[in-house]
């Protein structure tokens, strides 16, 4: 289904977003960049949710940014239910913004204060110059009530909802213009489970009314499962590996991947004790001078003198599943794997024997 | 207070007392809102090397909990009721500066944000130094040589170099390793850790999680770690204790709580989080509704407005809307907070279990 190409709503080629650096002083001047985002191809169908996961500092967040333009890529194309809006200027962007939305992380810095809900639900009617039928007032009930909300509480200010109810007017406002698209960065990572729970099912209910495509940009692997068709994993500004649902958390490739999936805790306390865990050495390298070749060869348990030459590209493996890896592997060596009930003594042991990676976290 | 258990037996140094034992802690704060109830009742203990996973969402009261056994909670207002006994001394009664001396000594903190614990202004080395000098006679010196070991101790690469540099400049995992050496350095019997992996990403997690467990078992220390991650829970914890609006509604062993959880609250959590080791689920089941108010609390059992069991409790049991249900003995280690029979409870744990396990 990702690959009809009649269904396509979002297609990215060689996506690049860097931040320059400036020197300090009267003329500043452009001494290095962060790269943010570094080449990435993502596409997607309608009724269809990619899930970009990865740590902080990946990129994933640009990414999203990136796409809507609410970040100035760097270079690359971006092409929106068929129409290329890399270089649109932005009056002609406000028209495109009509079928793609976003939703944030913050449900509390994402709505105004001042403002009522019926005001922010009624704004991209309001922006586009849509005159719903029956009137505006009418289509902000309705999208209330859609949501979840008491459509009464039109009325009310932000503060007067908790999080989960803020989140549910952000939601609101995003599917009020029947977008194509819906970018969703980290939108349930401040919520409790038993409220986050309740958004991902209405996530799910609305793109299955709508035919809405989600760009679902999430740290948190199991919310990424729940509602994804397919996963991108990014490190570093890199989509290091691509495939179904079903592949990347079944039988991954990439060795980050599979020390991602490892690192999560699983809430019952049997399997866990079972479990063989990849420990990652050291943080994310800094993007502003990432490692040569692969970027992820610093903390790879994988790596050889080939990774830090040649750059792997991200080749299809399988049909769907995708890898840029040059020695992937479907099933992690012994070595490498820590057995939770073995007791610590012998990682530690083969921690200071290794040495720990300098991360090149701390500025030089 | 209605709603607060007994507490059985008061009994003046108890010999038998545990390692930690917290019994009718009662937390109270004044708003211009009205009196917000933080913590109501609530009573645990704890042997010495154990850990407890203080569970609940946001508001539940579980931080709340943490702080006032470490003595923060008076200096921010709350007024504080009940005892907490840690090693056969009673803390609450405590003034100010004799709980000052023990924290940091005999019990330690850990927080989410570890720009919490340490000052941005000094390095980091002289932070642990000072943390050492205020507790122990040392010189300053010996103070320095025992602050690199502990920073090499908690994996701290470079910590030659390290030892000299100021917060901002060390990543985020690091920061958490540099104020877990920093509570541990005077070794502490008790370290309360309240979601200290919370802001990281999941490998670094993994790392600090590993971590605690390492130094738990080098030193013994007895750990609360308060988290809303039932994940952390399965991977670290001997007991449970789950809040909710204030209160214990569950307490038990950590496998009791993930197989045989009885109260509707527990098996709501359970219920909800997508899980990473069974296929995807077409729609999850979420506790409907949201948490109540601190000030305005329903008058009978707290969860009973959310609840999707309070219409089978029979006449005989009283009625959820009105009678606050007591936290009650139901199987060993276990209570439970719930007016259902302990057989109904026991059926519908039993139902909402398996029907979650089936989904795989």
């Amino acid at each position: 289904m990702s690959d009809g190409a009649n269904g396509q709503i979002l297609n990215v080629t060689d996506l690049h977003t860097y931040f320059p650096i400036k020197s300090r002083g009267l003329i500043p001047r452009t001494i290095g960049q962060v790269k943010a985002v570094d080449g990435i191809d993502l596409a997607l169908a309608s009724s269809e949710t990619l899930g970009l996961v990865g740590e902080s500092g990946s990129g994933k967040t640009t990414a999203a940014r990136s796409i809507l333009r609410l970040v100035e890529p760097t270079s690359g194309q971006i092409e929106l239910d068929g129409q290329d809006i890399t270089h649109l200027n932005s009056s002609a962007m406000v028209k495109v913004r009509r079928k793609a939305q976003m939703i944030f992380q913050d449900p509390y810095t994402a709505l105004n204060p001042r403002h009522t809900v019926g005001g922010i639900i009624a704004a991209p009617f309001r922006v586009q110059k849509v005159e719903p039928p029956g009137g505006v007032r009418a289509a902000v009930m309705e999208l209330m009530e859609r949501v979840g909300l008491n459509p009464e509480h039109f009325n009310r200010y932000p503060n007067e909802f908790s999080g989960g109810q803020r989140q549910r007017i952000g939601i609101a406002r995003a599917i009020a213009l029947r977008p194509r698209l819906i970018v969703c960065d980290e939108p349930v990572s401040a919520l409790d489970v038993s409220i986050q729970a309740q958004i991902l099912n209405l996530l799910k209910d609305l793109q299955r009314e709508f035919g809405i495509a989600y760009l679902f940009v999430a740290h948190d692997l199991s919310v990424v499962r729940q509602v994804s068709h397919r996963v991108a994993v990014m490190y570093l500004g890199h989509i290091v590996e691509t495939a179904s649902q079903e592949v990347i958390y079944a039988a991954p490739l990439h060795p980050y991947t599979h020390s991602l999936l490892s690192a999560i805790p699983i809430p019952d306390p049997a399997q866990q004790k079972k479990r063989n865990r990849i420990l990652l050495q050291g943080d994310l390298p800094s993007p502003i001078n990432p490692p040569s070749g692969c970027v992820f060869r610093t903390r790879c348990f994988q790596a050889q003198e080939k990774c830090a030459a040649e750059i792997p590209p991200l080749v299809e493996l399988e049909p769907g599943h995708k890898v840029a890896c040059h020695f992937p592997i479907a099933k992690p060596p012994e070595s490498v794997v820590v057995s939770t009930t073995e007791e610590d003594e012998a990682v530690m042991a083969a921690r200071r024997d290794s040495g720990p990676v300098d991360s090149g976290a701390m500025p030089h | 207070m209605i709603g607060v258990e007994e507490v059985e037996g008061r009994a003046q140094h108890s010999p038998e007392r545990p390692f930690l034992s917290v019994e009718n802690l009662a937390v109270q704060f004044k708003t211009e809102d009205g009196i917000v109830q933080a913590v109501d009742g609530v009573s645990f203990s704890l042997e010495r090397g154990k850990t407890l996973a203080i569970v609940g969402e946001s508001g539940s009261g579980k931080s709340v909990t943490a702080q006032a056994v470490m003595g923060l909670v008076k200096a921010m207002g709350g007024i504080v009721s009940g005892e907490i006994w840690l090693d056969g001394q009673e803390l609450n009664g405590l003034s100010p500066a004799e709980v000052q001396a023990l924290r940091g000594a005999e019990m330690a903190m850990i927080f989410q944000d570890p720009m919490s614990s340490l000052h941005p202004f000094y390095r980091i080395g002289d932070q642990i130094v000072e943390a050492i000098m205020a507790h122990r006679k040392v010189g300053k010196g010996a103070a320095r040589k025992e602050a690199l070991e502990m920073l090499k101790h908690v994996g701290i690469p470079a910590a030659e170099r390290r030892i000299d540099a100021f917060p901002h400049q060390l990543s985020g995992g690091m920061r958490q390793r540099v104020m877990i050496a920093m509570a541990l350095i005077n070794s502490p019997q008790l370290l309360i850790a309240d979601e200290p992996t919370t802001a990281l990403d999941v490998t670094v997690q993994a790392q600090i999680l590993e971590l605690i467990r390492r130094l738990q078992g080098e030193f013994g220390t007895t750990v609360i770690m308060i988290t809303h991650d039932l994940g952390v829970v399965a991977d670290v914890a001997d007991d449970v204790a789950v809040m909710y609006a204030a209160r214990i509604v569950e307490q038990a062993p950590t496998s009791e709580t993930y197989y045989h959880a009885q109260m509707p609250y527990t098996l709501g959590l359970l219920a909800s989080i997508p899980r990473m080791d069974r296929g995807q689920q077409d729609r999850l089941d979420p506790i409907p509704g949201n948490p109540p108010s601190p000030i305005h609390l329903p008058p009978g059992c707290v969860f009973q407005p959310r609840c999707k069991y309070w219409e089978q409790v029979p006449e005989s049991a009283g009625h959820c809307k009105t009678d606050r249900p007591e936290l009650l003995a139901s199987g060993a280690g276990h209570s439970v907070r719930c007016l259902l029979p302990t057989d109904a409870r026991r059926q519908i744990s039993q139902e909402v279990l398996q029907s979650l396990r089936g989904e795989g």
